[in-house]
Order: structure tokens, then sequence, then C-alpha cells
């Protein structure tokens, strides 16, 4: 009776699928410690053994944070929430020609505009605005305006993105209703699309400047501007106390604006 | 009254009425407060015009070496900083999913009890609050130049995304099944393991697709403050004014995204 046929017991998987699955993460596993062993090749385990106290002592120069430095922050922070701003205006208003060229029902042509769109949104997407920055900075020189450009050329393809993703997904129906009524093509987007994808436009973009107010608080490290600079200053003298009290302005500014762009996403979806 | 019927008339014009801010008061005064704070914030930008014409030379020759990227005279540089920013990548990735699945069970309302949420909770808002760039500097200080502290960059805001998510994944979960294993007389990690890890599992490996995607693009940027990886070799390759160089390397991150993305998207429908 206590063959074990006769006395099956319930499995998760079956044999085979077990063992691939050990293999799978067998392999995984090797992997992971084979690239631990490469990108550690380098690195100076006494510097990493020391870090305990390395934290230890920095966190104690940055406690009590340099409260009046705060003085010194008005104006850095009036013009990060400037780059931000400007550049998602800046970013939205090249972001709407190229959801609309980028939506398979709205583009001129699939097979010749359509890559385009997307080509330019890919390449929007995959490089940080800090790169844009850098990038930036060298071309047309350090200040707020490459910030401001840095900003806009990495949100195209954010909201691009996205709208041309709500654009697909609009009712077609309304698009046909207008056009029964002779509407043109320009008054068919007008009457028919916009009104469909307005809410998700408006989400988009305050969502975008939301992340922007975030990223645009480090441009100034490469020097386009806003509380980076400061940033910089403080840390290359080494003025712990004034770094703490810039992390908690960009703290603080984060929170708010998260703040007002789930309000308004609220209000306006 | 018949003259009301004789005044009867159609209007022959229709104005749509607008879209947003229905209401007249509010919309004037927030359409006048957004032109009032445009000036303002247009006043701000100095633009040093000489500056910008003399760049835009430079900008032309970005715009050459993009066009025409050499990937052969810094190939050295561009390989060990590929090579960093990958294995970065994937350890990272990694580390980070170990480290914010017990956390990401630990926040979520229906698995852990509250002091338990509240902690992990914490944990996912201090992650998230700050940015992968500051991070970076902070750890920079502490573990030195290199990759290893862009790894714990990487992994440490790896934590506050995934678990955030997956922990919402996780209080969506179907109770009836959660129920059904538990009154089979299953222990708390029976449950988890049988009833909740099937129901999230798919949506756990897309997220940590998509982390991974997101992890190979921080790298590219962390670099610049010295935490290894291709940015290093990029920031380098645009202080020297090499601008075909930087080309490649911005063709190579445009490239590599592309893939992951294509190939994440190929195996999150594999998985679900």
């Amino acid at each position: 009776m206590n063959h074990p046929s006769l006395n099956p017991q319930w499995q998760y998987r079956t044999p085979k699928q077990s063992l691939l699955r050990w293999f799978g993460w067998f392999w995984l596993v090797a992997f992971t410690v084979v690239c631990w062993q490469i990108m550690n090749e380098n690195t100076i385990w006494a510097f990493v053994s020391d870090a305990p106290q390395q934290a230890a002592d920095i966190g104690g120069r940055m406690f009590p944070p340099a409260w009046g430095y705060i003085n010194n922050l008005w104006q850095p922070l009036w013009d990060t929430l400037n780059i931000a701003t400007l550049g998602t205006l800046l970013g939205v208003l090249f972001a709407i020609p190229v959801a609309f060229m980028a939506a398979t029902n709205t583009t001129p042509s699939v097979r010749f505009v359509r890559p385009l769109a997307l080509l330019i949104i890919v390449s929007s997407r995959s490089i940080n605005s800090l790169i844009w920055a850098l990038l930036l900075v060298a071309i047309i020189g350090p200040g707020l305006l490459a910030g401001i450009v840095a900003i806009g050329l990495r949100s195209i393809g954010f909201v691009a993105k996205l709208l041309y993703e709500a654009i697909e997904e609009i009712d077609e129906k309304q698009v046909e209703a207008i056009r029964a009524t002779g509407a043109s093509g320009a008054q068919v987007i007008d009457y028919a699309v916009v009104p469909q994808i307005l809410p998700a436009f408006w989400g988009i973009s305050v969502f975008r400047w939301d992340i922007n107010i975030r990223e645009s608080t480090i441009l100034g490290l490469v020097g386009a501007g806003g509380l980076g600079i400061q940033l910089n200053a403080s840390l290359s003298t080494l003025a712990w106390n004034q770094v703490a009290m810039i992390f908690i302005v960009i703290l603080g500014t984060v929170v708010i604006s998260e703040w007002v762009s789930a309000k308004v996403r609220q209000a306006v979806l | 009254m018949p003259g009301k019927s004789t005044a009867h008339t159609y209007p022959r014009h229709w104005k749509r009425p607008p879209l947003l801010l229905t209401h007249p008061f509010w919309r004037k005064v927030i359409l006048l407060g957004g032109l009032v704070y445009l000036i303002l914030a247009i006043q701000t930008i100095e633009v040093d015009w000489q500056r910008v014409y003399l760049g835009l030379e430079r900008g032309w020759r970005f715009v050459q070496g993009f066009l025409v990227p050499d990937f052969t005279s810094r190939w050295n540089d561009i390989y060990a900083g590929l090579l960093e920013s990958l294995t970065m990548t994937v350890t990272s990735t990694v580390a980070g999913i170990l480290v914010s699945v017990p956390i990401g069970i630990g926040a979520a309302r229906n698995l852990a009890p509250a002091p338990v949420y509240l902690a992990c909770r914490g944990i996912i808002t201090v992650s998230r609050s700050f940015q992968e760039v500051i991070i970076a500097i902070l750890l920079v200080a502490m573990f030195g130049f290199g990759p290893f502290a862009g790894f714990l960059t990487l992994a440490f805001a790896t934590i506050g995304f995934l678990s955030k998510l997956l922990a919402e994944e996780i209080e969506d979960c179907d109770r009836s099944q959660i129920e059904a294993v538990r009154a089979t007389g299953a222990s708390w990690w029976q449950v988890v393991n049988y009833a909740v890890q099937p129901q999230v599992m798919p949506r756990l490996v897309g997220l940590s697709l998509y982390r991974f995607d997101i992890n190979f693009r921080e790298s590219a940027v962390i670099g610049i403050v010295g935490a290894g990886g291709i940015g290093a070799t990029l920031n380098t390759a645009i202080d020297r004014y090499e601008y075909d160089s930087a080309g490649a390397v911005l063709i190579i991150i445009i490239a590599i995204v592309l893939v992951v993305e294509y190939s994440s998207s190929y195996i999150r429908r594999w998985v679900q």
C-alpha cells in the first residue's frame, strides 16, 4: 500500500518544469556573480569598509543644518521652478505635433512620418535631462537657458509617448460622427480628438512638471542653473551643513510639487 | 402670447463652450496669473547671445558627431564604461529585487501587522523622495569613486520603486484565494507562497524588467557625479570637446535602451 504510485503526493510543478526553473535560477545567479566580479575589479575595499565612519563623519558635519543659508537659496529656488515650468511648456509645445505624427490614427503617413516621430520620442526618452544639460551647457553656455532646453528636450519624448498612446485609444465613433458632418481634417482633430484626449493631456503635463521639478533641482551640478549650482558650490567646499540645508529645501519642493500635481490630476481626470 | 412664437428664432451659430476651466471668472484669473508668471519667469533668463552664437558652431559639430560617430578612437574607454554600466545594472537590479520583495510584502496592509507596515512604508518613502543623483553624491562621498557606489545607489532607488508597486499589487490580490489557502490550515509563509506569490509573480517579473531598463538609463547619469559607468566616459568626452565620441556613447545608450525595452516587453508578454 505504501508504493509511491498508489500514494501520490501533490506537487506544485511537474519534474520537467522544476528542472527548467532550477536551471533558469542557476544561470541567473551565476550571471549575477560574474557581473559582480567584473564590476568590483577596481573597487578599493578599504574605502568600502570605512564607509560607516565616513557616514558618521558626514552626518556629524551635516547635523545642525545651516538654517541661515536659506536666504541664499530663494533665488536659485525661483530659478529651479522657472526651469521646470518653462522647460515643461517647451517640451509640451513640441510634443503635441510629435504625438499626432506618431499615433497611427492621426499620422499623415504610417510609413514615413511615424517612424521619424517614434525616433524623436525614443532618443529624447533614452537620454536623461542631466546628459542633455551637460551637452547644452557645452553648446550654449551655462545658465538657465541650457536647463530649460534640457528639460524641454527630455520632456518631448515622455509627453509625446503617453499622449500618442492616449490618441490611439480614443473612441473612433466620435471621429466618424464629426467627419460625417463634412468637417475638414483639422476640424476633426479639434472637435473629435482633442476633447477626448484633453484630460489625459493635462494629467500627463502636470505629471511631467512634477518630475521636471525633481530633475531641475540637480541640473545645476553641470552648470545649468538652479539649486544645483549652490549644491555644487557647497559640495566642493565640503560645507556639509549647507548641503544638508539644500537637501531640506529640495525635499520640501519635491513634496509640495507632488502634492500640487496630485491635486491637479484629481481635479482634471 | 402670440409675440413669443414669432420672435422665436434659432441661433445660426454655435460656439463651443470651453473644455476646461468652465467658470468664466476663474478662467480669467488663472489665465491672467499664468501670463504674469510667464512674463516674470522669462525675465529671469539671462541669455548671452554672443555666447550662444559662438556655441552654435559647437552645436553644429555635435550634430555632425552624432551623425558620424567615432566609435574607434576612444573604444577602450567606451568599452570599460559600458561594461561597468551593464554589470552595475545587473547586480543592482538583482540586489534591489532581493531587498524589495520582503519590504514589499511588509508594506502590504493585508499581509503585515501595523508596526511592520509603517516601518516598510517609511523605508519606501525615504527611498522615493531623493533623486538617484543626490543619493549617488552622498554614497560616493562615503564609499569612494567607482561602480560600487553606483551599485548601492541604484539598488537603493530600486527598493523604493519596486517595493511600492509590489505592495500595491499584493493589496489588490484576490482575497478569496488567500482565504481558500488559509482555510486549509496553511501557515503565514504558506499563504504567501501558495496564494499571493502566484498572483503577483507576472507583475513582479514585468516590474523588475522595467526597473532594469530604468537602472541602465540612470547608470549613464550617476557616472557624472563619480559613481562609475558610461556617464563618466560621456562626461570626459564632452569635457574634451570630442563630440564624435560623445555621439557614439549616446548612440550606444539609445541602442541598448531600445534593445532592453523591446526584449522586456517581449518577455512580459510571454510571462503574462
